[in-house]
């Protein structure tokens, strides 16, 4: 397995649908926020159909909620193997997170604690995820600012866990692991060496904003140097992957997003002459 | 504390800054981060709804409205695109005395909901010489709906839209009724006439062309309301409002 087999896209966002649709941009696929477009119908729709004629689309996830202590919502599912099987998806993700319980949904990426009832959860409705949508998905490693004594594990040996028990690959975010190892003092390598990293499928570059007490997860910012000093350590280890660039507020310019991507690119070329 | 424990907590605290709810997950800066998080999503999606509602009455009171409306009620949805349908009845519920504020957001609400309606055929103006007239049933199209209004709040919208100047907020002389729809993937909005709105309102699940012509000579005691049954017809048809039942 070479670097050169690997892909390279963005995420692809509001200001920058005209040019996925009417300019050749250099990328080998594109990902969209799944719930977007799980629309009725529409000119999202539209857009998402047009747009894929032209690239692999990979389906990225924020409300599956496969961390819920109360279940899975049929009806999401049932609207996502809609879209699934109208798009064909490179990948379909989602995050190690929990956003809704019965009766409220938090509309935000929220922690849970790594126990073993927490994995006998997630793994159950991950199962079920992929037993509705027809396919292996893929699980993103969380940033987070909340960590829970009642934890019995690493969220490292939980995410190995869970691909052993479901088959399900792994989404690694490296802005992700850096954000949370500051957070909560763990070391980003041995977070990096814990994972069965033969099951890595797609990774997320991004950025981050700087709080009171905490990194924030912003995904506002480029890739700062840390973030890409850790991808080089990642992409040294990894197969064959899908890398992109995760920009989700204060979008740059498409030219400065392809910029950073062609910076992935000599990066994991470098493992080639390494 | 189990799973299920540690997410009532939060929610508790997302929704309710329940501090013995926070106390029992844990201490740390990070609790805030979530709950910031939590009401500026939903702020921001409030705004993001009705643009031209947040014009109207300014920052500081449409926020004060959206901020006891998320105080009020947590979305319950899978997706945060549900949050803001409720928000026009809590608007409306503020400006009693100020129609036009309510009705201001049933129409942006009317309008984004046309945006990511079904997709469906639609009666086109070249189905017009190739339907059996004789047979053909119509309904509304899936992305329009009919929106009654006592105030000028469409004008208010159309002014706010362009970026010019708004007129006063007025009662009108007899209410009106108004159809949101898509066409070409535009949300469009226009005020029916009296006999068209009339039809509109009785179409259900179908109505045959007979059947309008009739409705139309019933309206207007006219004894050839063909001519006015093809004038409407071939704009529904060019608007694109209608489908084949």
């Amino acid at each position: 397995m070479t670097a050169s087999s690997s892909l390279f896209g963005l995420g692809m966002r509001t200001p920058h649908y005209a040019h996925f649709l009417d300019e050749d941009v250099p990328v080998d696929f594109v990902e969209v926020i799944s719930e977007n477009f799980m629309v009725a119908g529409g000119k999202l729709r539209d857009i998402l159909r047009r747009v894929r004629e032209r690239l692999p689309v990979a389906l990225h996830g924020v409300s599956m909620s496969v961390g819920s202590a109360t279940g899975l919502d049929p009806s999401y599912l049932d609207r996502l193997r809609a879209l699934v099987d109208e798009v064909d998806p490179l990948f379909v993700s989602d995050h190690l997170c929990w956003t809704r319980v019965a009766g409220f949904s938090s509309h935000d990426l929220l922690p849970i604690p790594y126990t073993a009832e927490a994995l006998d959860i997630v793994s159950a409705h991950v199962r079920q995820a992929q037993d509705a949508l027809g396919r292996a998905m893929l699980i993103e490693n969380p940033s987070s600012y909340v960590g829970f004594a009642q934890s019995e594990m690493s969220e490292w040996e939980f995410l190995a866990a869970l691909v052993e028990r479901t088959g399900c690959g792994l989404l690694l975010d490296v802005n992700n692991i850096y954000v949370s190892a500051h957070n909560h003092g763990f070391d980003p390598l041995a977070y990096v060496a814990g994972l069965p990293i033969e099951h890595v499928r797609q990774i997320h570059l991004a950025g981050h904003s700087q709080g009171e007490h905490l990194l924030i997860d912003t995904h506002d910012q480029p890739v700062p140097d840390p973030v890409w000093a850790l991808y080089r350590h990642v992409m040294r280890r990894v197969g064959r992957v899908a890398v992109m660039i995760e920009r989700d507020d204060n979008i740059p310019p498409l030219p400065d997003l392809l910029a950073e991507l062609d910076v992935a690119r000599a990066l994991a070329g470098e493992r080639l002459a390494a | 504390m189990t799973l299920a424990a540690i997410q009532n907590d939060f929610r508790l605290w997302l929704s309710k800054a329940d501090d013995a709810a926070a106390a029992r997950i844990g201490d740390g800066p990070g609790l805030a981060v979530y709950q910031n998080n939590y009401r500026v999503q939903l702020m921001d999606c409030l705004e993001s709804a009705y643009p031209q509602s947040l014009a109207w009455l300014g920052d500081a009171a449409f926020r004060a409205v959206a901020a006891h409306h998320v105080d009020r009620f947590a979305p319950d949805s899978w997706t945060i695109d549900d949050y803001p349908a409720d928000f026009a009845t809590t608007l409306a519920t503020f400006y009693p005395d100020d129609p036009e504020v309510g009705e201001l957001a049933i129409l942006e609400l009317a309008l984004a909901n046309a945006f990511v309606a079904l997709d469906s055929p639609v009666l086109t103006t070249s189905d017009l010489p190739a339907t059996d007239w004789d047979r053909a049933s119509l309904r509304l199209a899936p992305s329009a709906k009919l929106l009654t209004m006592t105030t000028n709040a469409a004008a208010i919208w159309s002014a706010l839209a362009q970026d010019e100047e708004p007129p006063a907020a007025a009662l009108l002389h007899a209410p009106v009724t108004l159809m949101t729809w898509r066409h070409d993937h535009i949300s469009c909005y226009r005020t029916l006439d009296g006999d068209e709105a009339a039809i509109f309102r009785s179409l259900g699940d179908g109505l045959g062309f007979a059947d309008i012509c009739a409705a139309l000579a019933d309206r207007a005691g006219d004894d050839a309301p063909g001519g006015r049954a093809g004038l409407l017809l071939a704009r529904w048809a060019t608007e694109q409002c209608l489908a084949f039942a």
